[in-house]
């Protein structure tokens, strides 16, 4: 592996985050510009969204049964346990629900997109794209990020749901609390705000998956092996950018709604 | 003696009269990570011209077509292409004339996930505007003229390596451009599917008289092309008879270290006493 200089390692790095950019801003504007592609469009959303149904059913569903088993516990110590389906609900809608299920959507999206693109780079096939007069930004990324927001919204909805009912069914069959109980003071204990906060983030998570999986699949070089490279940091990349947005997302979002 | 009866059906593209060029490289200059590939090449390709360019590999010879359909920018010089400064032009303006031009990529560049029909359709269906009907009739006439209108609903993967070259040709005459960029087209193939292509190509110049730029490492293929004609009557490509002149010019240019060595006809070829080229011939 080539040794740089801090200088140069630094400018590589700018490039990058300037590229990234780049392409993450061409993909917004290409949507108020000619051709829009709705096929492409519908195709990734069945890709990204009917695609990760099993795997984010399976996240929430446990998440929710796990989170239920470890408050619980706490619970139980301050005698609290009716409050479990307020803090399972609290817990899945404005956090867990929507990184959980980002982070499983960016696993499996984020390095499919990296590599088959990737693929398409170092097979000429993106060249032969724009040599047809085709922008493969309108054709191939600006699709994906508007499907990939698209659908995990609806995912991290689904996620939620699945969750709180993983939760109030692990409650009551192992617990022995009251499964409506649960539901009802699970369902009241949610505000709008905490809607606003859990469903803000998929839309944030949702370009972040798309943009990072798709310009590192751009930028791929260096035949079969630099897709494979191109393809983990991708993952690598969207997982960490959605912990860290995640965090000054919600103390942005909790500043706003006077939340201490 | 006049050029043989070449017997030509309606063209695909009407060729022009002139002798206008069509491609013009005015002292282009292009390098990567600091090491020159391109020195300050000048060159023009005349409308119904067919130019082969030769060089050893990493010459310079792909990223000299690259830059023609405006993939590249060069570091110095300007390349006009149909009239337009390319190096100057905006990505979007770019597309628009790349419409006009038809490519065949070295390794095909076939859309794997695509059957030949869609890959062959592609620009076809990116216009948007035109009916499916017309479409398919298209396509089909298109993979008839590389003989392939059988593998229409397979995908590139099942196809052989000549194949894809065949169905890359097919999408590249498609929409009927105005000038066409060969890179290495023969390049990887057995003798006898090298022989197929580059009468596909030969057909292709003759029949419609695009002009084309066509890059190789394989002399052989130039002067085959060169020194024979397309027969539409017996449907193969015939050797010209000894002292004619193909009916749609051909010239060849050689590059060497970034530099064009050679510019000049295939009798001037034949003439050449520079000892590069003339090892290069033998």
């Amino acid at each position: 592996m080539e040794l740089l200089s801090p200088a140069e390692f630094a400018k590589e790095k700018l490039q990058a985050v300037e590229d990234y950019s780049l392409l993450a801003g061409q993909s917004i504007v290409n949507l108020f510009r000619h051709p829009r592609y709705f096929a492409d469009m519908i195709q990734q959303a069945d890709l990204v969204g009917f695609g990760s149904l099993p795997v984010v059913v399976l996240t929430g569903g446990f998440t929710g049964a796990v989170l239920t088993l470890n408050s619980a516990n706490s619970l139980q110590r301050f005698g609290s346990l009716s409050l479990l389906g307020q803090l399972v609900s609290v817990g899945m809608v404005r956090e867990l629900g929507p990184v959980l299920t980002g982070l499983m959507v960016a696993g499996r999206n984020a390095s499919g997109m990296a590599s088959e693109l990737g693929s398409m780079v170092v097979t000429e096939q993106i060249d032969a794209m724009r040599a047809l007069g085709t922008d493969p930004m309108k054709k191939l990324v600006t699709p994906r990020v508007v499907s990939t927001v698209f659908m995990l919204f609806f995912l991290t909805i689904i996620s939620d749901l699945l969750g709180l009912t993983g939760g109030g069914l692990f409650a009551s069959l192992l617990l022995g609390l009251d499964f409506h109980q649960y539901w009802s003071s699970a369902w009241q204990i949610l505000q709008y705000q905490d809607l606003f906060m859990g469903l803000m983030k998929p839309l944030l998570f949702g370009f972040i998956i798309s943009t990072v999986g798709c310009y590192y699949g751009m930028s791929a070089r260096g035949g079969t092996q630099g897709v494979g490279r191109a393809t983990t940091q991708a993952v690598v990349a969207s997982s960490l950018m959605i912990i860290v947005v995640d965090l000054i997302a919600t103390k942005f979002l909790m500043s706003i709604f006077g939340y201490r | 003696m006049s050029a043989p009866p070449t017997t030509l059906e309606q063209p695909l593209t009407p060729a022009a009269g002139s002798v206008s060029p069509i491609l013009v490289f005015e002292n282009v200059s292009i390098g990567f990570e600091d090491k020159p590939v391109l020195n300050a090449i000048s060159f023009h390709l005349n409308r119904g011209e067919t130019k082969a360019i030769f060089g050893i590999a990493g010459s310079g010879k792909s990223t000299l077509l690259k830059l023609a359909l405006g993939l590249f920018k060069p570091d110095a010089g300007r390349i006009q292409v149909l009239g337009d400064d390319v190096t100057q032009m905006p990505e979007d303006a770019l597309f628009e004339l790349r419409r006009k031009i038809g490519m065949v990529f070295q390794e095909s560049a076939l859309f794997d996930s695509l059957t030949v029909r869609e890959n062959v359709a592609f620009r076809l269906l990116e216009e948007g505007d035109i009916p499916e009907d017309e479409v398919e009739q298209r396509v089909r006439e298109a993979l008839s003229f590389v003989e392939l209108e059988s593998t229409i609903e397979k995908f590139p993967s099942e196809l052989s390596g000549g194949m894809r070259r065949r169905v890359a040709i097919a999408r590249a005459i498609i929409a009927h451009p105005e000038l066409l960029f060969y890179d290495s087209p023969t390049g990887g193939l057995d003798p006898v599917t090298s022989t197929t292509i580059v009468q596909l190509i030969v057909k292709q110049r003759d029949v419609s008289k695009t002009s084309a730029l066509l890059v190789t490492h394989r002399l052989q293929d130039a002067f085959t092309m060169a020194t024979h004609y397309f027969d539409r009557k017996a449907n193969e490509m015939r050797p010209l008879p000894p002292g004619a002149r193909a009916e749609v010019p051909m010239s060849f240019l050689i590059l060497r270290d970034g530099n064009i060595i050679f510019d000049g006809d295939v009798h001037e070829l034949a003439r050449t006493k520079d000892e590069y080229i003339r090892e290069y011939v033998a």
